[in-house]
């Protein structure tokens, strides 16, 4: 294979084509956007559920000067629910850990906070999350009971905000997709033609498929893996503003974020997902527009 | 080195084959003329030992194979063996002489040192050295028409087809052309040339064979265009 003379052939090929060149990157931009938002937020809404979903539905939280018969009465109460599948007690100290982990990010409120200041309470872990009415009101009344409060109902807010705006990303990223494949089509198909003295005469001489074909296909990947690394761009553009300065501004420590790991994950899939779909769609294109 | 054996060619456009039970067979070194009117099959007979078509009916061998068995990606093997020259000289208008010439080469994936050695070569054989680095539009039509067989031979293939490699070149440039094919065939190439030209044939005697409604109605070994007329 005379790779030089390949992409050579490449380079002519994109000069060539340079406003059809710069459409297709463009849509495979976006395309790749809207499927790397999606999944940037259906990872997410799993962190954030798995976080809550995963260890406790309800906070029973005690008062200060609940009694030692109090606990146990409670714990018994909750025990005996058939609703409820596990009860954690969570001491002043406990909680104080927690909440300073939750917090990490504005070591000036831990600062301020008094461990002491922070109750101690049950966090029950239910069979069904949906039961959460029942199992309050049975605890709700009881001496030494403050407040029951679940999280994770107010969070169905923000789930569902997520869910939705992942399905928003998903059928634009589709419609976009479609749009950069059948512009991927032309742009072969149009390239083909443009070339078809080429490539006669290199059926002629017997060039094989791959020498006739690779050109073609290269062209249009290299047009991919520049929208696919523009994609990727705006992954940690998005992940900086929805996520820093979107998400933790109006929830700050009550919800657990993706990190830039999550994102730098994505990288590599946008990427080649966007050579993958364009080299697939010049291939099919060629077979039957650039007979060999 | 080409055998065709009871073969007809319909085309799906065409009630009438354009050929018709064609049986002809063409020895290693030969010289031949493929005479006819237009649409007598001539070109067809050349697109099919090209493989760039296959035979409603019979079959076809080119050096020793039998095309309809053999594989699709073993045609630019075929091909590589066969050069073809046409009328319109078929020369890429945005490359010189020289990288027309090894473009033949490159495509099919030759080392870089080879092509500098036989590309100079193949040009001085054709008679066009000192023209390298023109543009195909600055050069004669003889001229262009012998590149684009340098470009055809310089793979030395074993067969050379030539569909009316004279039809758009005066009288003296195509007594030129012939003897350039007629010295590409004294190293042993096989030549089978599609021509009009009953001058060239004439002169030339070499084998005739002729196609009409697609049919060999005459195969003549040191022929003439038209004896019959």
């Amino acid at each position: 294979m005379r790779w030089r003379f390949v992409f050579s052939e490449m380079a002519i090929g994109l000069r060539r084509n340079l406003s059809m060149t710069i459409a297709t990157i463009l849509t495979i931009w976006i395309a790749l956007t809207g499927l790397g938002a999606a999944w940037l937020m259906h990872q997410q809404t799993n962190a954030t559920k798995d976080y809550w979903f995963g260890k406790i539905q309800i906070s029973v939280f005690l008062t200060k000067d609940v009694s030692q018969p109090e606990r146990d009465a409670i714990r018994s109460q909750l025990q005996a629910l058939p609703q409820v599948d596990q009860v954690f007690y969570e001491s002043k100290a406990e909680a104080y850990e927690h909440f300073k982990k939750q917090f990490k990010s504005v070591p000036a409120l831990v600062k301020n906070t008094d461990p002491a200041a922070l109750p101690e309470s049950y966090r029950v872990k239910l069979k069904d999350p949906k039961k959460f009415p029942i199992v309050a009101s049975a605890v709700q009344n009881m001496p030494g009971v403050d407040q029951v409060a679940a999280e994770a109902q107010a969070l169905k807010k923000v789930f569902r905000l997520l869910g939705g705006l992942q399905n928003v990303m998903l059928i634009v990223a589709a419609a976009v997709l479609l749009a950069s494949i059948l512009l991927i089509f032309n742009n072969v198909r149009l390239a083909a033609f443009s070339r078809r003295r080429e490539t006669g005469i290199m059926r002629l001489v017997g060039a094989s498929d791959i020498y006739i074909q690779a050109p073609f296909i290269l062209e249009i990947s290299v047009a991919a893996l520049i929208g696919g690394i523009l994609a990727s761009g705006a992954m940690f553009v998005i992940k900086a503003l929805i996520v820093d300065h979107g998400l933790k501004a109006a929830f700050g420590g009550i919800l657990t974020y993706i990190g830039w790991g999550a994102v730098w994950g994505t990288v590599p899939y946008l990427i080649l997902a966007g050579v993958l779909i364009a080299a697939v769609t010049a291939f099919g294109t060629l077979q039957r527009y650039l007979r060999v | 080195m080409i055998r065709l054996q009871s073969v007809t060619k319909v085309y799906p456009s065409s009630a009438r084959p354009a050929l018709d039970d064609v049986t002809v067979e063409i020895e290693k070194g030969e010289f031949v003329f493929l005479v006819g009117q237009s649409g007598s099959g001539k070109s067809t007979f050349l697109r099919l030992v090209l493989k760039e078509d296959k035979p409603s009916k019979g079959q076809i061998w080119v050096a020793g194979k039998e095309l309809s068995r053999l594989s699709h990606w073993k045609v630019p093997a075929l091909r590589r063996q066969i050069g073809t020259v046409f009328q319109d000289f078929r020369l890429l208008p945005n490359k010189t002489v020289r990288e027309n010439v090894a473009f033949a080469l490159e495509v099919i994936g030759k080392p870089r040192h080879t092509i500098a050695q036989v590309v100079p070569e193949v040009l001085d054989l054709v008679g066009v050295a000192g023209k390298e680095e023109r543009m195909p539009d600055e050069l004669s039509g003889g001229e262009q028409q012998r590149v684009a067989v340098a470009r055809a031979f310089v793979n030395r293939p074993m067969i050379l087809l030539a569909d009316e490699p004279t039809g758009n070149l005066d009288p003296t440039t195509s007594v030129g052309i012939m003897r350039l094919l007629d010295r590409i065939n004294r190293t042993g190439t096989t030549v089978v040339m599609a021509t009009h030209d009953s001058h060239i044939v004439d002169s030339m005697r070499r084998r005739v064979i002729e196609l009409e409604g697609g049919k060999v109605t005459r195969d003549q070994s040191r022929g003439v265009y038209g004896y019959a007329r």
